[in-house]
């Protein structure tokens, strides 16, 4: 495809209609893909949410499961399980990734930081099956019994590379002269850091720790292997095995029953529409994080 | 900070006592954490290798090649698997390579400005949308909709050629690799879109000037520009591909066998695991399990370190590969 040849071919005007022809076909066909792609989601969201709605009520929202097989109970359990589940992995994975983050653009020499993402992304390339063996033969084999710590466990390793590759990428977004104008007045670094470079990256930092929320709360692969042999009733205590809403749906997918069917289009449809609204209010903040520093 | 505190001697000292300690402080807290990071991956690889050390011990390299998993008799072998993650991946690829840079292209050249944002996001957000939703719907959704219209339509189309022979299916190879199109376009497309926004302005109106049509400025310029991107973004999305687990259990049936149709129902690696470590029986079930992961592990260390060397030695090095959330943006 030397460029000589075609700029040549687009001399020849005879041949102008047929050049245009496969214009027009590239820019439909473009066009349309696109479009698919939109449609897809639509299509997804909207049978997802057209199937559970109608199955949503206060006693379904407040009501724990029922015994495997019976479907007259609701998630309540699975809610609480969720919230603690994803809370406890938040509280490990979004202070790491930021200092994470924070050696990387303010204290690692330029190769050291180089090998420091190189990791992370490798650790976000990890498929998330594999991050639940590792916790079950991490904390599950040694406590012989799962419990809803080790599923906080594997979402923080899931959550971490992300808090900390997005806090990376908002941080050197943070002006240079910022910095050094504080440097100049001889503030140490460590004051420059807590005191100007995080506020005003703050609103990006946020929104890496709102998506990687988002990205976790509807992670099934590892609690399914760490944490989904739960008891009955609203359990909140970390040490033993917790409901989740994840592994809901996935367990009520796998039963041929249509009752449990609208069961997870309906506890669907509440996952969907909490990961949709984190990341339409995460992408708000970057926004205005972004135009705070100018970028 | 105000001026007057650092002309105080006293207050002087204390701030210099404070940050004697605080910038060792939180240079070592920062260094510890991102130590953190590379020991975690290290031990992945250590203690998923230490779970299928009876399992390597027993059955060696021997395991990759063996066409069964009975646990019956105990004679485990990852060959079907490794077939239905290249099988289901591959076509996956197929899909969502095109699709992906025809969106890329229609975002970056052809979406009128005020179209762009919006519709990049509604992309985007279809990588958010949890992968066991997207099995709930494969299964109750689009599965019907393959037994029932896509697939009688391939068999009579193609029904001489092997992949399209047999009995339509709502579960198998063909569902589960639509499914994971859907889970590696938003991913791909993110990448190529932002790699498309690369290329230098003057070498496009360059090719303008010279009279090209807009898809002559795309092939000509656009995409040689942009093929270390791209190839970096496909690999990236065979990543993804290979290591979904959730979905693919829903979807492709379950089966550990190879079979040549499509229509069939198969089993992924990660598929496998999802869908048996919970109840596998026996002193060898778990282990079997943990060495399909290792497998598994080393196919996407293998692809992720590819992607990157990839677009790097495509001298793109501003273009950041890894589709972190953050690029979602």
């Amino acid at each position: 495809m030397s460029p000589g040849e075609g700029h040549a071919l687009m001399l020849d005007r005879g041949n102008l209609k047929r050049r245009n022809r496969v214009n027009r076909v590239v820019t439909i066909s473009s066009t349309a893909a696109a479009l698919f792609a939109v449609a897809v989601l639509v299509i997804v969201v909207t049978s997802v949410v057209t199937k559970g709605i109608g199955a949503i009520s206060l006693h379904f929202l407040t009501t724990p499961m029922g015994l495997f097989g019976d479907t007259s109970g609701g998630i309540s359990n699975a809610i609480v399980g969720t919230a603690i589940i994803v809370g406890i992995a938040a509280v490990m994975a979004i202070p790491i990734g930021l200092l994470v983050a924070i050696y990387t653009t303010e204290f690692a020499p330029p190769r050291i930081g180089h090998a420091v993402r190189f990791a992370l992304d490798l650790l976000n390339g990890v498929p998330t099956i594999i991050t639940g063996i590792f916790v079950y033969g991490l904390i599950v084999v040694p406590q012989k019994h799962q419990s809803g710590f080790a599923g906080s466990v594997a979402l923080a390793i899931i959550m971490l590379p992300i808090v900390a590759r997005t806090a990376q990428e908002v941080l050197t977004l943070v002006p240079a002269t910022l910095k050094e104008a504080a440097h100049a007045l001889g503030i140490a670094r460590w004051r420059t850091t807590v005191r100007v470079t995080l506020p005003t990256a703050a609103g990006g930092l946020i929104t890496g720790a709102l998506l990687s929320v988002a990205r976790v709360a509807g992670e099934t692969a590892p609690l399914i292997l760490v944490c989904s042999i739960f008891g009955q009733g609203v359990l909140t205590e970390p040490g033993q095995a917790l409901a989740s809403i994840p592994v809901f749906i996935f367990q009520s997918s796998e039963s041929p029953s249509p009752e449990a069917h609208t069961q997870a289009w309906a506890a669907a449809s509440i996952l969907i529409a909490f990961v949709l609204v984190l990341n339409v209010v995460a992408r708000a903040f970057y926004a205005r994080s972004r135009k705070r520093m100018g970028a | 900070m105000e001026a007057g505190a650092l002309s105080n001697p006293v207050l002087r000292a204390r701030r210099n006592l404070t940050d004697r300690i605080g910038d060792p402080l939180l240079r070592g807290l920062s260094g510890l954490a991102a130590a953190l990071a590379v020991v975690v991956l290290v031990a992945i690889a250590y203690e998923v290798a230490h779970l299928a050390w009876p399992a390597i011990s027993k059955f060696g390299l021997g395991f990759i090649t063996t066409n069964d998993w009975n646990p019956v008799t105990e004679r485990f072998g990852a060959a079907p698997f490794i077939y239905g993650t290249v099988i289901t991946s591959t076509i996956a690829l197929l899909f969502a390579a095109p699709l992906s840079i025809a969106i890329s292209i229609y975002l970056t050249e052809l979406a009128p400005a005020r179209l762009r944002r919006p519709v990049a996001t509604l992309v985007d957000m279809l990588a958010a949308i949890p992968s066991v939703i997207l099995g709930l719907w494969g299964i109750l959704v689009l599965g019907p909709f393959m037994h029932d219209t896509i697939e009688p339509a391939l068999k009579s189309a193609f029904g001489f050629l092997p992949i399209f022979s047999g009995d339509p299916s709502a579960f198998g190879y063909l569902t589960a690799a639509l499914i994971l199109t859907i889970m590696t376009t938003p991913i791909i497309t993110s990448v190529t879109r932002e790699v498309f926004e690369t290329v230098p302005g003057d070498l496009k109106e360059a090719s303008y000037a010279l009279g090209a049509t807009r898809w002559e400025m795309v092939r000509q310029v656009v995409l040689p520009y942009s093929r270390a991107g791209i190839v970096g973004a496909v690999i990236l999305g065979l990543g993804r591909a290979i290591g979904e687990a959730i979905a693919v259990a829903q979807v492709i049936g379950g089966a550990s066998v190879i079979h040549a149709s499509l229509f069939h129902t198969g089993s992924t690696m990660a598929a496998q695991i999802a869908a048996q470590f919970q109840g596998a029986p026996g002193a060898l079930g778990k282990p079997s399990l943990a060495y399909l992961g290792l497998i598994l592990l080393a196919f996407a260390l293998i692809v992720n370190v590819v992607a990157r060397l990839i677009v790097q030695r495509g001298a793109l090095k501003d273009v950041d590969v890894t589709p972190t959330e953050a690029e979602a943006l």
